[in-house]
């Protein structure tokens, strides 16, 4: 308990540090705010400006959200499939490995040409980005049954279907977690590209156009938001992961 | 020989005839490496009446793992054969629980789901194979930790664990490789007393492969002694001394010494 309160209270003390320095370089240097607000003027356009900011953000938490649904249940067929056939293994995943080697951004404008102007083409964004960590950690997590427990599972005459579904399953989700956390972090990326490159809502489309109108403040109050958003995404997964995997939190197991 | 005592021990030279459950004969193996050969296990023979608690000692890394391996049908024998009641199979598995060293616990089960494994895996009925399972937690020593999950056990809990899920497999044949090796020298102690105790209550054959001469001495009906590799089996020794048993019995000191003596031979043969 008192170690996890050092580390809750670490970050957040280093934050407000910086956060005063901050604040104290903006009056000392007099930076003018449409250059670098302070901490304290962002924090209160967050919160004057709220409506504002609850409007858009719930779309890009939608674009997020869809997003991450269709790379879960997209990466985790591929993983099961990648894992049950060698042929598909060596066929996919050097393609998938390779995928990851172009930038989203420059297939951006693509995607907003195929899947819209609207929520789609950033749900596909969003999936491109997280699927990869998933397919990978799953497939990891699928082969990291121990041998041992397999050949128990072999000497119980267990059924291939038995030996996926009560040791392979479980045994690979804490990967499949750690590939959602991974995804979850970056997932943000994905949405805030695709609002940039072309869309009329979401906090990444404000960013853009406070941008261009020299309304910093709210470039930054947009960014702490999304910041924000990807931060209580990430409890989410933790939170779930907590309730999957209660065999994780008992301390490492031998 | 120095067994002249009540205690009958008997040296065989050659396997036992009688009612044996199951006969090993001359079963060999080798593994190859490259251009090298290993022989493994050379001609081993050896037998296990219904009920009857064998112990198989020998030198460490002699192979004694190749042979459950092989009863487990894990690997195949180069030669040899198995016998189940006078008819020859390939392998004990379907007949038999395997128990290692490692105890192989699930950890995303608790204590009943990991001891029901077996059962369940044998299609029977979750809900009906876990409240068997309850009922025998005492007789195990696991009152009140059903629904622990393994990495909250102790090593002497856990190595107990996987011995209810050994016996609730239900299967006639129990071959247990080290099982108690990994544990401190009083946990140990205690665990002999708990496999002797279910083995009592339920009766199956066991195999234990063992490099703890006591154990051995504690816990069989009879041992087989093997040589260092490739392992045959150098002899066997008959105890028919009551349970619970005491290494510091003079019969016991007397086995012991000779157990010892015959491993000795094994070691000195073995070192260049």
């Amino acid at each position: 308990m008192k170690t996890r309160l050092v580390n809750t209270a670490l970050p957040v003390a280093l934050l407000g540090i910086l956060g005063l320095l901050w604040e104290a370089s903006v009056h000392f240097f007099e930076i003018p705010s449409y250059i670098l607000p302070g901490p304290w003027e962002i924090v209160k356009v967050m919160w004057q400006r709220l409506d504002l900011f609850a409007a858009h953000g719930v779309v890009t938490l939608i674009e997020i959200g869809l997003g991450l649904w269709v790379a879960l249940v997209v990466g985790l067929c591929l993983a099961v499939l990648i894992h049950a056939s060698r042929i598909i293994e060596r066929s996919f995943l050097p393609l998938i490995i390779s995928s990851q080697t172009i930038p989203v951004f420059a297939i951006a404008p693509l995607l907003i040409l195929w899947f819209g102007y609207g929520i789609g083409s950033k749900v596909v964004m969003t999936a491109i980005i997280v699927f990869f960590p998933i397919v990978i950690n799953t497939v990891e997590g699928l082969k990291a049954a121990d041998p041992d427990t397999l050949a128990l599972l072999h000497i119980l005459e267990a059924s291939p279907r038995q030996v996926f579904f009560k040791v392979r399953v479980p045994q690979s989700l804490p990967f499949v977690f750690s590939g959602i956390k991974i995804g979850v972090a970056v997932s943000v990326i994905g949405a805030v590209i695709g609002e940039w490159v072309g869309a009329r809502e979401g906090l990444g489309y404000l960013m853009i156009h406070a941008n261009a109108q020299l309304q910093v403040e709210l470039v930054f109050a947009s960014i702490f938001w999304l910041s924000i958003l990807g931060m209580g995404l990430y409890g989410l997964v933790v939170v779930v992961e907590r309730l999957l995997v209660p065999w994780r939190r008992g301390g490492s197991s031998k | 020989m120095p067994l002249s005592h009540a205690g009958k021990a008997v040296f065989y030279m050659k396997k036992q005839g009688g009612n044996s459950l199951i006969q090993v004969e001359h079963l060999s193996k080798a593994f190859s490496r490259g251009s090298d050969t290993l022989q493994v296990l050379q001609q081993i023979s050896l037998s296990a009446a219904p009920g009857e608690l064998i112990a198989i000692i020998g030198p460490s890394g002699c192979g004694k793992s190749t042979l459950f391996n092989i009863l487990a049908g894990l690997s195949s024998p180069d030669a040899g054969s198995i016998s189940l009641n006078s008819k020859k199979v390939s392998h004990l598995r379907g007949r038999m629980a395997y128990m290692q060293q490692k105890d192989l616990l699930l950890p995303w089960r608790n204590t009943l789901d990991n001891a029901i494994l077996g059962m369940e895996i044998q299609g029977e009925q979750k809900q009906l194979a876990r409240e068997q399972a309850r009922d025998l937690l005492k007789t195990f020593g696991l009152e009140g930790f059903g629904d622990h999950y393994p990495q909250e056990l102790s090593g002497g809990m856990r190595q107990r664990v996987a011995l209810m899920r050994t016996f609730l497999c239900k299967k006639d044949i129990l071959l247990l490789d080290e099982p108690f090796a990994a544990l401190d020298a009083i946990t140990r102690s205690i665990m002999q007393k708990w496999l002797l105790k279910v083995w009592a209550q339920f009766g199956p054959s066991i195999l234990l492969v063992t490099h703890d001469v006591d154990e051995a001495l504690i816990l069989a009906d009879r041992i087989y002694v093997m040589t260092s590799r490739p392992a045959s089996i150098k002899g066997s020794l008959q105890l028919e001394l009551q349970r619970p048993r005491k290494v510091t019995e003079p019969d016991m000191v007397n086995y012991k010494e000779y157990l010892l003596g015959l491993l000795e031979e094994e070691l000195t043969v073995s070192e260049p």
